[in-house]
């Protein structure tokens, strides 16, 4: 599905992500665990296309496509979807109507018509649903006023109206409680299906009680050091960080 | 410097004394004096404080130095497209009250005249609160008045409907308009009315209109300022409002397009308990221009005024906001509050904003705000990042940042009309 190769990334000067490797197939979770700074929202940034990083090498393919060529919109149209770690307030657009445009301008790239309306609420309650979102929330400005929690849970109902192949969470764990915790990640459960994928991009191992990833891989110094299975976040969880940058110190920063 | 100022508005001045009739209902003492505030002070450029950023001196130069006064005759085939269907639509054509083209009807204690028909006491009231020497172009309209509208609600009286005066300029060359309105309402009488402003014909016009507005006790007067007066309109727009005792004065001003827009809204909070609302839209492109100038005038205590003025400017235009607020000594107890957010959409394009208070009371709330920047990147990275392309990611953006003032419009078909507008715009 989505294929990164020896990708360099980076701001300004600093050269961030030095060399990633990763293949994700259909049906996989992936999990991306690394300490502060190690690049990991970096990584999921220029997989969305923010145009503050500059792609300095390296390619990325998905779905066959050259991804680095796609505009931001392109990307989510081919069935990439961000969640935000730090979700945007957007007074004043309701998340209604964004909802609608960004569907519509979906199946728009895909030549389907337009959502008729009734289904399009009927997909709204549905989904809502999911996440045990209020649908009072809706009618309000994007994610305006919104919890921190009720921001994440927004992150996932958006994903689940817009269907995509290839979700990317970026930290959606972080700042949320023991139960809003278990919502998102129940929510992201029952979207899972052969057809698509998931990347999970978390500091801690908490998340992956709930979301049990395929693979798991140790992002340091803008390089995947270390791959495994999801027992690698247990040993992670256990001995801290502190083993692998001891590891990995002598990699050139 | 001196001597060309004088020569442009003298020849202003003999053009349009060439095509000029007798204006009876302005009492001839007026008129001198406004020729004389005129000849004196010469028309404003850019070295005058008030219109830095409107040089109204260069535009008549440079497109009214022929000024020839062929103006066209309207139908009402012409006017049709512009009224608003749950109002009373009346016309101003040219400057001049035009009873022909619009809607009669009767409505209890509603007075519609043109200017010179208008009791000796009436017109007393010309003039009373617009005047010459406070500035060149109200001496200019004062000097040249067309025969504009007199609109009266006499007290007591609550009138159902809104009242739209068209105002529509047409003409076969350059040409100039002095368009004059004096609006009454009496005593605990409530009525809203729309203002629209359209240029329709192939030539430039310098459209100087001007209008006396008095609220009296306990009323209530809602306006709006429709303008969309195309790229060969230069205009200024003067509304001087007098504000009494335990009343409401409210003015949405949206202005979608016209070459230059100089809007002058002076309001005087002369009487206790009173309050006034201003507030503004508008959207520039290409080369426009549009100067939004405020001055409230605290002068008694207890009063509240607020202010909300957006802007969006693309291209090479310009906005402006000069927003001025007076607290008199004897004003304690003032509120007074007022905001200014703009968003500029090229690098080519220019915002002004420039509040001034003046308070010399001790006991009063007044706050002031601007902001000006372009569209938030991070809003719009999120939007596109959700498949939004980024032409609708920008119109959904300046939608939101437009709604709250668009909110404002209690008249449907003008709020359709000004929604509809906005968006051809972005």
């Amino acid at each position: 599905m989505i294929s990164i190769k020896n990708l360099h990334a980076s701001i300004g000067e600093k050269e961030i992500l030095r060399g990633i490797n990763l293949e994700v197939k259909a049906g996989e979770v992936h999990a991306i665990m690394g300490p502060n700074g190690s690049g990991k929202s970096t990584l999921s940034s220029v997989l969305a296309g923010r145009e503050d990083y500059n792609v300095t090498e390296g390619t990325v393919t998905f779905n066959g496509k050259n991804l680095l060529d796609l505009s931001p919109e392109d990307r989510a149209r081919e069935g990439l979807f961000l969640a935000f770690q730090y979700p945007v307030e957007i007074p004043g657009v309701s998340n209604i109507n964004f909802l609608r445009t960004a569907l519509n301008e979906i199946r728009k790239y895909h030549g389907h018509e337009e959502m008729p309306a009734k289904d399009f609420l009927a997909l709204v309650k549905d989904k809502s649903k999911l996440v045990e979102l209020d649908s009072k929330l809706a009618s309000r400005g994007v994610n305006e006023g919104f919890s921190g929690g009720e921001k994440k849970r927004n992150e996932i109902f958006q994903m689940a109206m817009l269907n995509p192949q290839l979700a990317i969470l970026d930290e959606t764990d972080s700042g949320l409680d023991i139960d809003a915790l278990r919502i998102v990640a129940n929510g992201v459960n029952k979207l899972k299906s052969k057809d698509n994928a998931t990347i999970l991009i978390t500091h801690y191992q908490r998340l992956l009680d709930y979301i049990v990833p395929d693979f798991v891989h140790i992002l340091y110094k803008g390089r995947i050091v270390k791959s495994g299975g999801k027992e690698l976040a247990l040993e992670l969880e256990a001995k801290g960080y502190d083993e692998i940058k001891a590891q990995f110190e002598s990699l050139e920063s | 410097m001196i001597a060309e100022k004088s020569t442009i508005t003298h020849n202003l001045l003999e053009q349009l004394q060439k095509h000029a009739g007798k204006i009876a209902f302005m009492p001839d003492a007026e008129i001198v004096s406004a020729i004389r505030h005129l000849e004196s002070k010469g028309v404003p450029n850019n070295k005058h404080e008030d219109y830095k950023y409107c040089n109204i001196e260069s535009v008549l130069r440079k497109e009214f130095k022929q000024v020839e006064q062929e103006l066209n005759t309207l139908t009402s085939n012409d006017i049709t497209p512009l009224k608003l269907e749950e109002a009373i639509n009346l016309v101003v054509v040219n400057g001049n009250y035009s009873e022909a083209l619009s809607e009669k009807m009767i409505v209890k204690g509603l007075t519609i005249k043109s200017l010179t028909e208008l009791s000796s006491s009436e017109k007393e009231l010309l003039s009373s609160q617009a005047k010459s020497e406070t500035d060149a172009l109200i001496a200019l309209n004062t000097a040249f008045s067309g025969n504009g509208i007199f609109f009266q609600v006499e007290k007591n009286n609550v009138i159902p409907m809104p009242v739209h005066i068209i105002y529509v300029n047409s003409g076969n060359s350059n040409f100039v308009t002095n368009a004059r309105n004096f609006t009454h309402i009496g005593a605990s009488a409530e009525v809203t009315l729309i203002e629209s402003f359209y240029n329709i014909g192939s030539s430039k016009v310098f459209s100087n209109f001007v209008s006396e507005k008095f609220v009296g006790e306990n009323a209530r007067l809602t306006c709006y300022t429709f303008q969309n007066e195309g790229s060969l309109s230069y205009s200024v727009n003067t509304n001087q409002v007098k504000v009494s005792k335990y009343s409401n004065y409210t003015n949405n001003t949206y202005t979608l397009s016209g070459e230059l827009v100089r809007n002058n809204h002076n309001v005087e909070l002369a009487a206790e308990n009173c309050e006034a609302h201003l507030n503004g839209l508008f959207i520039t492109n290409g080369t426009q221009s549009v100067d939004n100038h405020t001055l409230i005038d605290h002068q008694k205590p207890n009063c509240e005024s607020n202010e909300l003025y957006k802007g969006i400017a693309k291209d090479k235009s310009t906005g402006t906001f000069n927003g001025k607020i007076f607290v008199r000594k004897d004003a304690q107890k003032t509120n007074a509050y007022q905001s200014s957010k703009n968003i500029l959409m090229s690098d080519d394009a220019t915002i002004n904003t420039k509040p001034q208070l003046e308070i010399y009371a001790d006991d009063v709330k007044c706050s002031h705000g601007t902001s000006t920047g372009k569209v938030d990147t991070e809003a719009l990275f999120y939007l596109k990042a959700r498949g939004i392309g980024e032409e609708n990611a920008r119109k959904l953006l300046l939608q939101a940042f437009a709604q709250e003032l668009i909110d404002k419009i209690e008249v449907a078909s003008l709020k359709e009309r000004v929604l509809h507008l906005f968006e051809k715009a972005l």
